[in-house]
């Protein structure tokens, strides 16, 4: 079977951690985002993947290698001159996607849930149309495009966007799997699946719905990526409890620490926090609802709430740290400095208080 | 005499105050007025007639300068001109002492250092026939800057009384304001300056080793703290500072590299109002107005003063640009203004936009006082403002139809649909 992930472009939206390190290879739950849908792709039999991409850095073209010897997958880049919009990057990737007759999967690389694959294509196969659009539930479903049924059945009627009365609460997760055959509805330009390919595949249709349990996410900035984080978490403590930490620091559950983590056990974490390789963190440092990634040190006694801490960044002591603060590559927080809501580039060092919300540059 | 010039060209610090615009490049290649900040201070150094070898130092990638070098050389096909990178972030004196073997092959009389991040007239044919007169072992340029700048800001310097310009005592960004007569970043030493960093260099260990010092890297040090400041009190050293009346300004902030265009730009169009580039006065252009041959600007455009336009660049019908610099592939659609800006490469800007750095603010009226110290440049000429005055546009941003962008920076790869003020957008 066949894959693609829809990658696009410079993950603008996820600076500054972007700034010195692609998307897709940020570490999400300690592992790159986009290896947690390759090894779902693999594990449903996906043998070539496809990456749409606006431009190819060559640090991803590296560590793609790695994940094909490793998944035993076929990776292929396939990079658009112009941003093809959500349906274009089908059509440039006709060759892959078309070579045979199976149907094949499209992935946002934003999103993050469980990937439910070998479910999607056991419930694509059986109910015969040309493609599945895998639906998650949402609480407003005024913000979005809401999927209409017909009676009865999984088959998509139409889409609303943005319904002022109550027409459903199933929105588009930014999941498919379709058969080859849709590819022949997309031209190769500027276009979008969900406004332009899916009403055809609804009118004719041929489009069905598939409900997604458990958790879903789109986690593209950073205050998403930490309420992602969450879930994931949450979902790991039910499916293998015995990944996450249960050291003498962990208060309130759902850890997830690297086992080359240095924490020093009179630190108190959690709830929900993720910390990457190489990471210390000192006496009497309290972290929740945080990401640390790879190399960080948090000092003795600081405090870290609802933040990312980029890599080799340094939190120091009685520092505190809070409010969707994200510190980028090689960032100091000196000692006793509050950082509410910082947006800190790499490379800063930052000495004064930050009080509100703010970019430092 | 002089036969090298020692360009610094940093890296050490990762030039974060020159951001957004060295989030892609460093900040000496940045261009002012038509060519890299560097190449200013390169083309004073080459057109001395006693400089025979150009040397750049500094902390950056050996790649990041080939194309620049090669260029140099075609432009200076008998000088010798290269890059010395240092292995680890040596500060600026620590740099020079590690390449010491290097610099003084050939046995140079004296040679010049110069940070490549000061926008100058680099007056080194003065300074060399100064030092010779004095008969000097070291002489710094020295330039005069408003008495409430200089704190924490500049090295200050204090010569004698009696005119003669012999430093007495110099002090790197002071607590207060001894003197207003400030370091330069201009230096023609002779090999003796060796001497003086090998001492401090045995110094700084011996306090690192004893745990005197935090300082946790005895190789760092830096010329303007722990050299300069001991030059006065040696016996067997003369240094003597060559006072210059000419403009000078720092390029530390993004913003700064404006007023150093309008400076550049301004200097050029005194000394050859028909240097290639320069764009001969008419109704639509106000000089000075740099730009590059393969721009294509519509003859309705209004450009100037203090602007310079890149490669490529396309300045549609009806649009109007002042005190800003424009780099290359940047396309300006029809009736779009830009005031107080910097734009960098493959920008889109849309029809009546109007992307402006203010000069109604605070911080515009404290720059505004600062050009006092702008001298030997027409009378009465605003240069811009400091970086708070400044818009900054980094490469590929995309700004659309009608937009109004005030006083923001915007990191590249953006795409501004909405008016924005006094705004970073990441």
């Amino acid at each position: 079977m066949k894959g693609l992930i829809l990658v696009g472009g410079f993950g603008t939206r996820l600076r500054p951690l972007t700034l010195t390190m692609p998307k897709p290879l940020v570490e999400f739950g300690n592992k790159p985002m986009i290896l947690h849908q390759i090894e779902a792709l693999a594990a449903a039999g996906v043998t070539d993947i496809v990456l749409a991409v606006n431009y190819r850095p060559e640090i991803m073209v590296a560590a793609l290698k790695e994940y094909e010897a490793k998944y035993g997958v076929s990776i292929t880049f396939s990079v658009e001159t112009e941003p093809l919009g959500t349906a274009g990057p089908l059509k440039l990737a006709e060759n892959i996607l078309k070579k045979d007759n199976s149907p094949f999967f499209v992935l946002n690389s934003d999103v993050t849930c469980e990937y439910p694959f070998a479910e999607l294509i056991e419930f694509h196969n059986a109910h015969g149309g040309e493609g599945t659009i895998v639906a998650t539930k949402v609480e407003e479903p005024s913000k979005y495009g809401v999927i209409v049924h017909r009676e009865n059945s999984t088959q998509i009627d139409r889409f609303v966007e943005k319904p002022v009365e109550f027409v459903g609460n199933r929105i588009n997760a930014g999941i498919y799997i379709l058969n080859p055959s849709v590819i022949d509805l997309i031209e190769l330009r500027p276009t979008s699946i969900e406004k332009e390919t899916f009403p055809q595949l609804a009118a004719a249709g041929t489009l069905h719905s598939f409900d997604l349990e458990g958790y879903w996410m789109d986690v593209g900035q950073p205050k998403d990526f930490l309420a992602g984080s969450t879930l994931y978490l949450s979902a790991l403590n039910k499916k293998s409890p015995e990944l996450l930490s249960s050291g003498p620091f962990v208060h309130g559950g759902n850890v997830l620490v690297d086992p080359t983590a240095n924490i020093h056990p009179e630190a108190k974490i959690g709830p929900n926090v993720v910390i990457g390789p190489n990471v210390t963190v000192g006496a009497g440092a309290r972290l929740k609802h945080a990401v640390i990634l790879k190399n960080a040190t948090i000092e003795p006694h600081c405090f870290v709430n609802n933040s990312i801490i980029g890599w080799n960044s340094k939190v120091g002591k009685w520092a505190r740290v809070e409010n969707v603060s994200v510190l980028g590559d090689d960032v100091e927080v000196k000692d006793e400095i509050y950082c509410n809501g910082a947006r800190v580039l790499p490379h800063k060092t930052i000495a004064g208080n930050v009080e509100k919300p703010e970019i430092i540059m | 005499m002089a036969k090298k010039a020692l360009i610094l060209v940093g890296g050490g610090t990762r030039g974060t105050r020159f951001r957004p615009l060295s989030l892609e490049s460093p900040k000496v290649l940045f261009p002012v007025a038509g060519k890299p900040i560097v190449s200013h201070a390169i083309d004073a150094a080459a057109t001395l007639p006693s400089v025979q070898e150009i040397v750049l130092v500094g902390f950056h990638p050996a790649s990041t300068f080939n194309e620049l070098i090669a260029q140099t050389k075609r432009q200076y096909p008998n000088i010798v001109i290269k890059y010395l990178q240092e292995y680890k972030p040596l500060g600026t004196a620590g740099g020079l002492y590690h390449f010491r073997d290097e610099i003084l092959s050939g046995d140079p009389e004296a040679f010049f250092v110069i940070h490549a991040d000061v926008c100058s007239s680099f007056p080194l044919e003065e300074i060399e026939t100064f030092y010779k007169n004095v008969e000097a072992d070291a002489v710094i340029l020295a330039t005069n800057v408003p008495k409430q700048t200089v704190v924490g800001n500049f090295g200050s310097i204090v010569v004698a009384d009696d005119g003669s310009g012999k430093v007495v005592h110099y002090v790197e960004k002071p607590e207060s304001a001894l003197s207003t007569l400030v370091n330069a970043g201009v230096y023609l030493f002779n090999k003796s300056i060796f001497d003086t960093i090998a001492e401090a260099k045995k110094e700084r260990s011996d306090q690192v080793s004893s745990g005197v010092s935090f300082d946790t890297d005895p190789d760092f040090l830096s010329l303007e703290r722990d050299i300069l400041s001991k030059l006065p009190h040696l016996s067997n050293t003369k240094f003597y500072a060559y006072v210059s009346k000419d403009f000078w300004r720092q390029i530390k902030t993004a913003g700064s590299a404006l007023p150093a265009n309008s400076l550049y730009l301004q200097k050029l169009d005194q000394s050859d109002s028909k240097s290639p580039g320069l764009l001969p006065r008419s109704s639509n252009i106000i000089p000075p107005v740099y730009a590059d041959e393969t721009a294509i600007i519509d003859p309705t455009a209004k450009l100037g003063p203090n602007v310079s336009i890149g490669k490529h660049v396309t300045i549609g019908k009806g649009a109007r640009v002042r005190d800003s610099v424009i780099l290359n592939g940047t396309e300006i659609k029809h009736d779009a203004v830009i005031l107080n800006t910097i734009i960098s490469d493959d920008c889109k800007i849309g029809s009546w936009a109007r992307i402006e750095g203010s000069s109604d603010s605070t911080a515009a009226s404290t720059s505004a006082a600062s050009t006092g110290y702008m001298v030997g440049i027409t009378d009465g000429v605003s240069v811009g403002s400091s970086s708070t005055g400044v818009s900054i546009l980094a490469s590929n941003v995309l700004v659309g139809d009608e937009v109004h962008i005030k006083n923001s920076v915007i990191l590249n790869w953006k795409e501004i649909k909405s008016d924005v003020c006094n705004e970073v957008i990441m």
